[in-house]
């Protein structure tokens, strides 16, 4: 128990590491994974191309062999960056991936009269995919986020190989200064525990708010 | 009704399936406020036809243009060409997560880049002439099939089109909600709309069709006018379906 007091800013430190790297990197891979999905299911074939291509690369990449790939490869091309922004990079491009084919998922969903409607009205793929065809998707695409988001928070723990402050990264220090290894862990799980069920939380939400009724 | 210069010109259309020839050395003009009602049994390549109109179905050979111009290639010209060209689904098609209004505001908002109040305007002008106006707030989900198909017209209306494509509109209705369908295309037929109609309706193609176009298997075997289709149809074809579906 004398672990989590004693060391409460350590603790705190980490904590709010992993929760940068999880929101940061989570609105990256948002970003990219909506764009990517787009590019999927764009009319434009080198688009569709460039998207098979990000998805394939870095759903099969491991995520370590990624942050090696961003942490050491990026600076030879003169890319130097704070090893944080390394870390949300490497991490929100992997998830990217993932986000991508949950909403590619969604939008398969969405019946496809729905987007022949649109584009009869004349609307351009841009505006049937933004007001059509995404808001719908969005619903069903919820839950699949949710836990690619968890997946996420729980990943960013590889970061703190990397000179990253983060919360699994404090059992070395704390290991260091002699305490119980079973409470440094049990302390850390706690931290993850509180990331991954706030974002469950606000899920959870979401999806009652905006979720498909049944 | 005069029928003005042609504003459909299908020439030498072909197009493909896999192997299956759905649609076959297509020729069809249709003018100015004329009303085409295209009929035939399932699988004669009505449905697609119509959608080869605004470019929902693209074609292997041949050439289609609207208004003089030819159908341009996916892009924004192509999108612009299909504000042009209204279309009616046989499973409406409304948006589900918008309201009615919206849904009937949507399309001019983005396409004709209309400001809201005006398009709210226009949107509930249509709906009243559809007889909906009460059924603005409402999700398309709360509708009968009726209504809501009466409100795909009006969307489509919305955008001011200058021909209306519509792609079996009452197939998918309750019997007594047809009626309420066809009334507004009979009245945007009386007031001089361009309409292509695919449906089984005879009675509407008798009453508000200039020309009735018999298609089967890819082909147009007749296109006429209504009273001398029905009354004495020239190919044998068309004998049997008439046959077979007047019968009751």
């Amino acid at each position: 128990m004398d672990v989590l007091t004693d060391n409460f800013s350590l603790y705190g430190k980490g904590f709010l590491g992993t929760v940068e790297l999880t929101v940061y990197a989570s609105l990256l891979a948002l970003a990219v994974g909506i764009l990517m999905a787009a590019f999927r299911v764009a009319p434009v074939a080198s688009l569709r191309a460039f998207g098979t291509a990000w998805v394939t690369v870095l759903r099969n990449t491991p995520l370590t062999l990624l942050f090696f790939a961003v942490m050491l490869g990026l600076p030879r091309f003169g890319l130097v960056l704070p090893f944080t922004t390394f870390a949300v990079l490497a991490l929100g491009c992997y998830t990217s991936a993932f986000i991508c084919e949950a909403v590619r998922s969604g939008i398969n969903t969405v019946p496809v009269g729905q987007g022949e409607a649109a584009r009869s009205l004349g609307m351009t793929f841009e505006q049937t995919l933004g007001a059509v065809v995404l808001p719908q998707a969005f619903r069903s695409v919820i839950p699949p986020i949710g836990s690619t988001l968890i997946a996420l928070a729980k990943n960013s723990a590889i970061a703190g190989s990397f000179s990253v402050t983060e919360l699994l990264g404090t059992y070395k220090p704390l290991n260091e200064m002699g305490y119980s290894i079973i409470w440094t862990f049990i302390w850390i799980a706690v931290g993850y525990l509180i990331v991954t069920l706030a974002i469950s939380a606000i899920f959870a939400v979401l999806e009652k708010r905006w979720g498909v009724p049944r | 009704m005069a029928v003005g210069e042609p504003l459909i010109e299908m020439r030498e259309v072909n197009k493909y399936f896999g192997a299956l020839h759905v649609l076959q050395d297509i020729d069809l003009t249709v003018g100015r406020g004329e009303v085409v009602v295209v009929i035939g049994p399932s699988g004669s390549g009505k449905s697609t036809l119509c959608r080869t109109i605004n470019r929902l179905e693209t074609i292997q050979s041949g050439s289609i243009a609207v208004d003089g111009r030819p159908l341009p290639e996916e892009g924004k010209e192509l999108a612009r060409l299909r504000a042009e060209v209204g279309m009616v689904f046989q499973s409406f098609n409304l948006f589900a997560h918008r309201t009615v209004l919206d849904n009937v505001m949507l399309g001019q908002q983005k396409v004709r880049k209309r400001a809201k109040r005006e398009s709210e305007q226009r949107a509930r002008e249509l709906l009243e002439r559809v007889g909906l106006a009460d059924q603005a707030p409402k999700y398309p989900a709360q509708l009968s099939g009726g209504q809501q198909q009466r409100v795909a017209i009006a969307r489509a209306l919305a955008m001011d089109p200058k021909v209306m494509l519509f792609d079996e509109p009452t197939s998918a209705l309750d019997p007594e909600m047809i009626n309420e369908v066809l009334e507004v295309m009979q009245q945007l037929a009386r007031d001089g709309m361009t309409m292509v109609v695919v449906t089984h309706e005879m009675g509407f193609a008798r009453s508000a069709a200039n020309r009735v176009v018999f298609m089967a298997d890819g082909r147009i075997v007749e296109d006429r006018i209504p009273e001398e289709f029905f009354s004495a149809p020239a190919t044998e074809r068309a004998r049997d379906f008439l046959s077979k579906i007047l019968k009751h």
